[in-house]
């Protein structure tokens, strides 16, 4: 008990960091059905009905689901990498301060949001492979969907996620828990709906200025790089430049998130 | 060695801004600051949280921070556990410094908040047993000692429960077992018993007790008297930010101003009738504030009758009379011109 006694063996941040995440995992586990219901439902009935019902009544071209697919994947990706973090730490820091047992760990502060940033871009990812085979078996054979560029997929997945998930890190520690319903309506919703995921970049060509100011908005990059890694045949963005720009929007919200939650954490 | 230094310890809170914000941040000096004049170099606005506080705490010692809502107690605390970071001066906690070493120094201690914030997504034992991964330990070592925990803190039964289906009470304990699973050096309690119905309070103090006689460190803030009188080793009396005293209970009471304290509100300003007031026998000292007049008596409370019949000779009358005998309380009216709740 006495301070002048052996002082503790340091602790290795490797392994606190593992045992965050594996708090996460557990807690994400236990609400796997509620988590799932909420982040892929919207794409889920997008799917249902852009990507079956208009097709059907031949309102739109079998090949808008070529363009269609990646879009969802996207969309799946980024919401619930967004909300994955955002909610809790509203809830956390706004509320029940739930997230003090885990500032009390004998890391650095940021380690402890760099976890949840990569917590929640492990929930973004399985909402995406949740989502793909439900789009699938709705929407039948996609003409032109490959795996075959691996790498690029997953080079996208993980910027996409990383970059949407820091926006969620930041989203959660700045904006005041009244507003959480705010940022969906004039955050998120024109975030999707402007974010070249229900339409092809390249389908922009007819509106021009639109072509150029949706270029903002970060979801563009995640769903073009997607159709580039998954429906390589369709027009889209060059993926070299889908890369630098995720690369530089996931160091910007990171930075971002990270300072945001220090903020927060530290009086 | 002092398991707890520090020196001019100082934090001002930037003005808040025009647009009210709510629901700051870490340990907020939310009302804890409200009321606290801006002291000696803040600029407007600012509110100084703490002045410039030197302590020490010793080895194995029950030390308690008692002061007002805004003394400024729970910005000590935050500052003691890395959460709050002191605007000047220095903090020490078990030989390593909150501000450049803050790792090592939440490595060597366990914090009990004000109010228990458990993780709720998870169950009794599973909130100990990550608490400890946090801290690098592994579950087989922390397995066995948080059932243990969980024994010693009457709780076991509960082991398995969901957190929302504890008391408060026992959610406290849990936060107790929380802030022991890794077995610290310092103990923080952050206002303990707030809220918590007069039995409980008792049975946590005598955990507290307990643990105290297992020879560690407690540091304690607490409003309630009773609490610090009977249970630390050493108080700190803290208000507005300063520290006023620092002693045993004991020393403290002794220097309370001799006699009961009687306390009489009046229909008007209390100041004309001094005079006549301090020449009623067995009255020891009078002051006046406002309405307010506290009379130190030797007599206990038979001097209030020849007290009530000065004040109304001098045209005003009593409304309201309380008695308190010789106590902390007693000296922290004297010191601070208020009573502590």
């Amino acid at each position: 008990m006495s301070a002048t006694a052996a002082l503790p063996h340091p602790v290795r941040a490797s392994s606190v960091f593992l045992a965050l995440l594996r708090r996460d995992v557990r807690v994400a586990r236990k609400e796997i059905v509620f988590f799932l219901v909420r982040t892929t439902m919207q794409p889920l009935l997008f799917v249902i009905v852009f990507g079956y019902l208009l097709p059907k009544m031949n309102f739109v071209g079998r090949g808008y689901q070529t363009a269609l697919l990646p879009g969802i994947l996207a969309v799946s990706l980024s919401l619930s990498a967004i909300q994955s973090v955002a909610l809790p730490m509203v809830q956390d820091f706004g509320w029940t301060k739930e997230i003090e047992d885990r500032l009390l760990a004998p890391v650095p502060t940021r380690l402890i949001a760099a976890e949840k940033i990569v917590a929640g871009m492990l929930q973004g990812v399985i909402a995406a492979a949740f989502v793909l085979p439900i789009a699938r078996l709705v929407m039948g054979p996609i003409s032109g969907f490959t795996f075959s560029h691996v790498g690029e997929l997953i080079a996208i997945v993980v910027l996409g996620s990383m970059a949407f998930s820091s926006l969620g890190m930041w989203l959660g520690t700045a904006i005041a828990p009244q507003q959480i319903g705010l940022m969906f309506s004039v955050i998120i919703a024109p975030m999707l709906f402007f974010g070249c995921a229900y339409y092809p970049w390249r389908g922009l060509d007819a509106v021009p200025v639109m072509k150029y100011l949706v270029l903002v908005n970060p979801m563009v990059y995640v769903a073009e790089g997607m159709r580039g890694a998954l429906t390589p045949d369709m027009p889209h963005m060059p993926l070299p430049i889908v890369g630098v720009a995720l690369v530089v929007v996931a160091a910007f919200f990171w930075t971002l998130g990270m300072r945001s939650f220090y903020k927060r954490a530290i009086g | 060695m002092a398991a707890i230094e520090t020196r001019s310890l100082r934090k001002v809170y930037p003005a808040p801004p025009a647009p009210k914000r709510r629901g700051g941040g870490a340990p907020s000096p939310g009302a804890s600051a409200a009321s606290t004049p801006a002291g000696a170099g803040a600029s407007r606005g600012e509110i100084v949280a703490l002045q410039s506080l030197d302590l020490e705490v010793r080895d194995g010692e029950f030390f308690g921070l008692l002061g007002p809502n805004g003394a400024g107690k729970t910005t000590t605390i935050g500052i003691l556990t890395t959460r709050v970071k002191p605007t000047s001066g220095s903090a020490v906690v078990g030989g390593a410094d909150v501000a450049t070493q803050s790792v090592q120094v939440r490595q060597r201690i366990g914090v009990v908040p004000q109010r228990p914030n458990p993780d709720r997504s998870l169950n009794v034992i599973e909130n100990l047993l990550f608490h400890a991964a946090y801290f690098g330990i592994h579950a087989s070592t922390s397995q066995p000692r948080a059932n243990r925990l969980l024994e010693q803190l009457g709780i076991a039964d509960k082991a398995y429960a969901k957190v929302d289906e504890m008391s408060g009470g026992q959610q406290q304990r849990l936060m107790i077992a929380r802030a022991l699973i890794h077995e610290p050096q310092v103990i923080f309690l952050d206002e303990p018993t707030v809220g918590l119905d007069p039995q409980t309070r008792l049975s946590l103090w005598e955990i507290l007790r307990q643990l105290h006689a297992e020879g560690r460190t407690i540091v304690m803030t607490t409003h309630y008297m009773e609490e610090a009188d009977k249970l630390c080793d050493r108080i700190a009396i803290v208000d507005r930010g300063q520290l006023l005293e620092l002693d045993t209970p004991e020393a403290l009471k002794q220097r309370a101003p001799g006699g009961t304290l009687v306390e009489m509100s009046l229909s008007g300003d209390a100041r004309p009738v001094i005079d006549a007031v301090r020449a009623v026998d067995g009255v020891l000292r009078v002051e006046a504030q406002g309405p307010l007049l506290r009379v130190f008596s030797d007599r206990g409370g038979r001097v209030i009758s020849p007290v009530i019949q000065a004040v109304e000779e001098n045209g005003v009358s009593v409304a309201n009379i309380s008695l308190t005998e010789p106590s902390l309380e007693t000296l922290f009216v004297s010191r601070t011109g208020r009573k502590l709740d």
